[in-house]
């Protein structure tokens, strides 16, 4: 079972979108809820209101700075499972729990299987999967797959939680193995990329760059007073220097 | 990486029990194998414990020990998985070979045959614990060829000291058992040098900014607002890392544990045949336990300075 299928039918996945990101944390406080009543539940929280909380999230933000001085720039960085092609988080399970579907190339941990050896979280380079202390099982992103097939929610709403719920639009669910979906096509026309390339994992998931500044940074206001201004101010400045 | 205890004491016992089972099938295949039947009992006591036992240890960490059996299921593509089996494949012909040598004083055809499967199926399962950390690209300090070839001569190196104390306590110094450690021991020393050379070497591994894909070459990227207050279990587990200061002096304690004493006390040894027998057994047993403590601090070490690829999300700029 920890094969991995020669192909997929679809290949589903996110577009993350790091221009319009605005690091509100939205989609990861959407995605705890959603999955700790969904196909993982529940995602325990260990101390959840005293000095040491930590718990089970399969969405993280984190903040990068970019550049330097007035060239630096922030960016919101979403973390989660990239459903990749060839994920070493399946091909090490020992048990089977860890599998690909073939249908739309979902990652999926079987909890009933899983004996929790941890080493799926030392193989995924990208600290996808978190350990459950409590039921002793891994648990990882499912790609919202009781509500992407979901029939009791209406077609609009057919879409991983954090996609739903991104005020910012930054945040798109589609199929890559379609060239003519949004997703792909937004990849093709944004120059989306894959997390480190050099680590063979082939990501489903795709991130598209932030884009050039339309605007350079215009001059930083100095306390130098030694520059003239001209026309009336300069005439002010004439008369005043006198 | 995280130095789990338990993972430690695993790899170390069940290392030192197949790499004792790995020394005693090649000795019994070549005929030094020493009838003694109290040295045949403790020796198998020795070898089947450490093994079984740092075994049951690694089932013991698991979340779900009861569904452990399932492990041995995914053998096309999980080392671990293969590691299970070939542990478990090893206790027939090890058992055989016990009942032949300990019950029947008999080390010779069939109990020889079933001595050497038992060192090949071992020699397969360090292997195959090797590979389980080799096979890891998120870890660069794993993912070197060096990590496999480690594992298998770290178990018998350490076996080998064991076995030159048991065969000195029952008085036969067999010049083949003794000169074992010196061969196991400075092949280990080498080796474990040259991987710890090239681990130094900085790497064209991932960075943060291949991590993140922001940043152009040369364009720094620092982490400015991690994603949660508290550690996380993806912290906790791969976010260990050891300072460096305290990495160089538990590597010069790991070669003076694991390889400079064991082979001056047992060489030394060698050297005087003279030397009073309570004396010579004595520093001999010091040299197998002072081997096992540096195995243990070399596998501190092996997981401390590894160094996963996700720490790059969370304020570390290269791997």
């Amino acid at each position: 079972m920890t094969g991995l299928p020669a192909s997929t039918d679809k290949k589903l996945g996110l577009v993350i979108d790091l221009d319009t990101c605005v690091g509100c944390h939205a989609c990861a406080v959407n995605c705890k809820e959603w999955n700790t009543g969904g196909h993982s539940a529940p995602l325990t929280d260990e101390d959840p209101y005293g000095g040491d909380a930590s718990g089970v999230w399969f969405n993280r933000i984190h903040a990068f700075e970019v550049g330097e001085g007035t060239a630096g720039r922030t960016v919101h960085f979403p973390r989660s499972c990239l459903h990749c092609e060839t994920p070493a988080c399946v091909t090490v399970c020992p048990t089977g729990a860890s599998y690909k579907r073939e249908t739309d190339g979902i990652v999926l941990v079987d909890e009933d299987h899983c004996i929790g050896c941890k080493l799926c979280s030392w193989a995924c380079p990208y600290g996808a999967r978190e350990y459950d202390l409590d039921a002793g099982v891994m648990k990882k992103c499912t790609l919202c797959v009781d509500r992407i097939y979901n029939e009791n929610l209406s077609k609009t709403e057919r879409v991983p939680a954090c996609v739903a719920t991104c005020p910012a639009g930054a945040r798109h669910f589609g199929d890559f193995a379609d060239p003519q979906s949004e997703v792909s096509i937004l990849t093709a026309a944004r120059g989306g990329y894959d997390l480190m390339p050099e680590i063979d994992m082939k990501p489903t998931n795709k991130y598209l760059p932030p884009r050039p500044r339309a605007n350079t940074c215009t001059a930083p206001v100095t306390d130098d007073d030694s520059i003239a201004p001209s026309g009336f101010l300069g005439l002010v400045d004439r008369v005043f220097s006198r | 990486m995280h130095p789990a205890y338990s993972v430690i004491f695993f790899t170390v016992s069940s290392g030192l029990g197949f790499g004792a089972l790995m020394l005693l099938g090649f000795l019994a295949l070549i005929g030094r194998l020493d009838p003694d039947p109290w040295l045949a009992a403790a020796v198998m006591a020795f070898a089947l414990g450490t093994a079984a036992g740092g075994l049951m240890a690694s089932a013991l960490h698991l979340g779900h020990p009861e569904r452990a059996w399932r492990a041995f299921s995914q053998w096309r593509t999980s080392w671990l998985s293969r590691e299970g089996i070939a542990a478990i494949a090893t206790f027939p012909p090890a058992l055989v070979f016990a009942l032949g040598w300990v019950v029947f004083g008999e080390v010779r055809f069939p109990y020889a045959c079933a001595a050497g499967v038992a060192a090949l199926l071992a020699l397969a399962t360090v292997t195959c614990t090797g590979m389980i950390y080799q096979s890891l690209t998120a870890i660069r300090a794993w993912a070197m060829e060096l990590v496999t070839p480690g594992y298998i001569i770290m178990a018998l190196a350490g076996a080998s000291l064991w076995l030159a104390f048991a065969w000195r306590l029952v008085g036969n110094v067999d010049p083949m058992v003794t000169h074992m450690p010196l061969a196991a021991v400075l092949l280990g020393w080498a080796l474990k040098a040259i991987y710890w050379r090239r681990l130094d070497i900085p790497s064209r591994g991932p960075t943060v900014q291949s991590a993140t894909g922001l940043g152009a070459e040369g364009v720094p990227v620092r982490l400015l607002e991690s994603p949660h207050t508290q550690e996380n279990f993806v912290m906790r587990e791969m976010g260990h890392r050891v300072a460096r200061k305290h990495a160089v002096q538990l590597r010069r304690l790991a070669q003076g544990l694991a390889f400079a004493l064991p082979l001056v006390l047992t060489q030394g040894v060698a050297q005087f045949p003279d030397l009073a027998s309570w004396l010579a057994t004595v520093l001999v047993l010091t040299a197998a336990v002072s081997g096992t403590l540096g195995l243990c601090v070399e596998r501190w070490l092996f997981f401390a300075e590894a160094r996963h690829a996700v720490t790059l999300y969370y304020g570390a700029s290269r791997t």
